[in-house]
């Protein structure tokens, strides 16, 4: 990529950290971290999760005070931290979580707080929004409110507006992590032209793919230290994994090693002639006890839809969904948990967890007939699963009683997938399951996963991640709504993507 | 530059054409206003008589500066509940101090002169401390503000010793008097106050900063805007007009009981909501709250002139606003959150 181009030519980093220690009572959160960002780089930074990303994202964006260390701007000191407009004129960060406004237009949240003196003049401000857009072609009205955005739309908008701030460094935090493929093509191929206008990123992602199609240098962090920064070419991905991971281990197989399922055992999932008009149509599928299936598609192919209405969380308008012999009244998550089913919701901030309570609740909120009689729960029964819990899924806690909004993005994941394990499901259903995890905890979501299906649960993984389709018997694909190919175990890459993107030859 | 974006991709997604609905929303309430005053006609042909419009626009001014006052609060995603006992104390106190010892609780260490100043600034104090324990010290404000109004209702009545404040200073009871342009002046106050923060709020970067804290707090303060002055102003400017409100009241009555403003916070939140405000803040605005508060007052006019038996209002009162609410939901087709 053009990354030798900008480095023969001698540029002055864009922004920089010097030996950045920073804690947060007892926890250090940066130990000595050095980061450098060449001018018109694509520079990736990855980590698994509490690697010390977000406290150096802080302290680049100024945020946060650093303990200790320096942070520059094209050589120069950074501003102080309460000049905020001379930080916004030097850096801006996209985050994963919303930073519009969204009752207002979009023109009003591009220049928020910034609409000019004395009375506004609304005609002035869209027509300045959109030559704004225009000029970084970006296709969004102005008048429509930020909520209407999609994900897409709205990091362009946030783009943008960093860029009319005067800033040409631009941090993106996870920004893959809730587009579909198209999308993510589309960010990239934005990303590139806009480091030709001479924008700099620097680009987070759990998504190691992401960083070789991209990225023109990459710096990993571990365990709040710096421990590596190269070009994306001259780091290949083992090396890649074990800096990040400390070992060297890649993604294992994990579906080797597990016993065949029984050939002619009773279906633990059937699912006949699914359909909701306009999302999905006649879907089928059947999953055996012992055998995990994959179903596979890109944002907007109705997988999602596909696994709520499997679980409960929305009525099909046709179809029948059949748990371990049974069919549960359509639309209930109770009836089909009762049925034997555990599941995986997509969105674990939305459905998943309830932040406040702490692991061993949350971990078996599903379950309370286990906890004790006549709808009592007993804290000690619950304490124990919950610490169970913690053992079998490797969750980093201090212990059952610890909040969940206190762990980490990869360890909450795994009290959702806990308590989806709560019931002994005969049918588990996990929607996205790593989505926003990193490696490590990936391997031991999907190793718990096909723990449950080597114990005889029919497992039926839902994800556009190939990693997660790995361990599958077979997969299903699912594009706009319609069933378009089944492949078994043994795909490569490129077919299982073409047919999820709806490429046939 | 240009060019190479140019070659880009285009977002597979064409442009939003979004039906300009926030404009609509805000006239929602006003064919329900036109639907009551034909009704109103037919149940009594009074009730479109320019003296009993006036009546109607009169009584609803001082409430109506606590609908605004809400509004502003609401709008910036806080509730305070104190306003209404900010109605009454204001005004209480000023006249507690300039009323001379005897038939009532007086203590007369002020002239009459200074009533209104007093009032306004006891508005401003109240609003200051609830600006003080919200903002700075990060207390629940739907429970500071419920020990606010309790506490302030508690004080009215110890220095009135629960009676009424009477035989006021001509200042006090000038503004609630006086008649300006053919029209009580509470009418030109009320008007007048509205049309400026329908002004404030739709084209000045204060008022568009309530929007922003009231939609995304955080997304606010990352865009510079000085999220707890901010607050902390709305809170003083409402408790103001709170006392302001008051003060038109104790005008027009002459008088201030212990009980002045005494659950008036419910219609008051009910017109707001009704006007299209949202509870969970960002949405809704002044115009939206105004044409809630008069829908509510020209219902209970209607009542009146239909000869509905005074016991009955207060029952009725709490149909009519579950009624609006429930008309406002059909006829703005969103969710009142």
């Amino acid at each position: 990529m053009s990354h030798s181009a900008s480095a023969a030519a001698g540029v002055r980093p864009v922004a920089a950290a010097h030996h950045i220690t920073k804690r947060f009572g007892v926890t250090v959160a940066l130990n000595d971290v050095s980061l450098t960002v060449d001018d018109g780089d694509i520079h990736a930074l990855v980590g698994r999760n509490g690697a010390g990303k977000s406290t150096l994202v802080s302290i680049l964006t100024g945020l946060v005070p650093p303990d200790s260390g320096t942070v520059e701007f094209g050589g120069e000191p950074a501003p102080p931290l309460a000049d905020r407009e001379a930080w916004r004129q030097r850096v801006a960060c996209v985050y994963q979580k919303l930073t519009v406004i969204p009752s207002l237009s979009v023109a009003e949240n591009l220049f928020l707080n910034r609409q000019g003196r004395g009375l506004i003049s609304w005609g002035s401000l869209r027509r300045r929004a959109r030559e704004l857009l225009d000029a970084w072609e970006v296709d969004v009205d102005v008048q429509a409110p930020a909520e209407r955005l999609t994900v897409e739309q709205r990091q362009l908008v946030e783009i943008a507006r960093a860029l009319s701030h005067g800033s040409r460094f631009i941090i993106l935090d996870e920004p893959t992590a809730q587009l579909d493929g198209q999308a993510i093509e589309r960010l990239f191929a934005r990303m590139r032209s806009l480091r030709e206008s001479g924008v700099t990123f620097l680009f987070i992602s759990h998504h190691l793919d992401e960083v070789y199609e991209v990225c023109d240098t990459v710096t990993v962090m571990r365990d709040a230290r710096h421990i590596v920064t190269s070009p994306v070419a001259e780091l290949g991905k083992e090396a890649l994994v074990t800096a990040m991971t400390g070992e060297a281990t890649g993604l294992i197989d994990l579906g080797a090693g597990r016993p065949a399922p029984a050939p002619g055992a009773a279906p633990a999932l059937t699912v006949t002639g699914l359909g909701i008009p306009g999302v999905f149509e006649d879907v089928s599928l059947t999953v055996a006890p012992g055998e995990i299936v994959g179903l596979a598609g890109a944002g907007g192919s109705g997988k999602m839809a596909v696994g709520e209405s499997i679980v409960g969380l929305r009525r099909a308008a046709r179809g029948t969904v059949e748990i371990g012999g049974t069919t549960p009244r359509p639309g209930s998550v109770q009836a089909a948990l009762r049925a034997g089913l555990g599941f995986v919701p997509q969105d674990r901030h939305k459905e998943g967890l309830v932040p406040g309570l702490s692991i061993a609740e949350n971990a078996t909120l599903t379950v309370p007939e286990r906890l004790g009689r006549f709808g009592l729960v007993g804290s000690r029964r619950r304490d124990e699963l919950g610490a169970k819990a913690i053992g079998d899924l490797d969750i980093k806690a201090a212990g059952p009683e610890q909040p969940v909004s206190a762990l980490s993005g990869g360890n909450q994941q795994k009290v959702v997938m806990a308590r989806a394990l709560a019931g002994d499901p005969k049918v588990l259903v996990l929607m996205q399951p790593t989505a926003g995890v990193d490696v490590k905890a990936k391997e031991t979501l999907l190793g718990t996963a096909a723990a449950a299906a080597a114990g005889g649960a029919g497992v039926l993984i839902i994800s556009d991640d190939l990693d997660d389709l790995r361990p599958c018997d077979r997969v299903t694909v699912l594009f706009k709504g319609a069933v378009v190919a089944q492949m078994p175990a043994g795909w490569a890459d490129h077919e299982l993507i073409a047919a999820m993107e709806g490429i046939r030859d | 530059m240009t060019e190479t974006q140019t070659a880009m991709a285009a977002p597979a997604r064409g442009r939003i054409t979004a039906p300009r609905l926030a404009r609509l929303r805000d006239l929602a309430l006003v064919p329900a206003i036109i639907v009551i005053a034909i009704v109103g006609y037919f149940v009594n042909p009074v009730f479109l008589h320019w003296d009993n419009l006036v009546n109607v626009l009169q009584q609803q001014s001082e409430i109506s500066l606590l609908v605004l006052a809400e509004a502003l609060i609401l709008i910036c995603g806080r509730m305070d509940l104190s306003l209404e006992s900010t109605f009454g104390l204001a005004p209480g106190i000023a006249a507690w101090l300039v009323l001379a010892p005897g038939v009532t609780h007086g203590v007369g260490w002020l002239s009459g002169a200074w009533s209104i100043p007093v009032t306004l600034a006891i508005g401003a104090v109240i609003g200051w401390i609830n600006g003080l324990l919200i903002v700075r010290f990060r207390l629940n404000g739907f429970i500071v503000t419920l020990g606010m109004l309790i506490v302030l209702r508690g004080l009215l009545t110890g220095i009135s010793g629960g009676k009424t404040f009477f035989n006021l200073p001509s200042s006090m009871v000038y503004l609630g008097n006086a008649v300006w342009l053919g029209l009580p002046a509470s009418i030109w106050i009320c008007l007048v106050l509205y049309a400026l923060a329908i002004v404030v709020t739709g084209y000045t970067r204060w008022g568009r900063a309530l929007y922003a804290i009231g939609g995304n707090t955080d997304a606010a303060r990352a865009a510079g805007i000085r999220v707890d002055r901010v607050l902390w102003g709305t809170l003083v400017l409402a408790s103001l007009l709170a006392a302001l409100g008051g003060l038109l009241l104790t005008g027009r009555l002459a008088s201030v009981a212990a009980s002045q403003g005494n659950g008036a916070i419910f219609t008051v939140f009910a017109a707001a909501v009704i006007g299209g405000v949202s509870l969970n803040g960002g949405k809704g605005t002044i115009f939206g709250a105004f044409t809630g508060i008069l829908l509510l007052y020209m219902i209970q006019n209607v009542l009146t002139l239909a000869g509905v038996p005074a016991q009955w209002i207060g029952a009725l009162n709490g149909a009519i606003i579950l009624i609006a609410l429930i008309i406002s939901r059909i006829t703005s087709g969103q969710a009142q959150e």
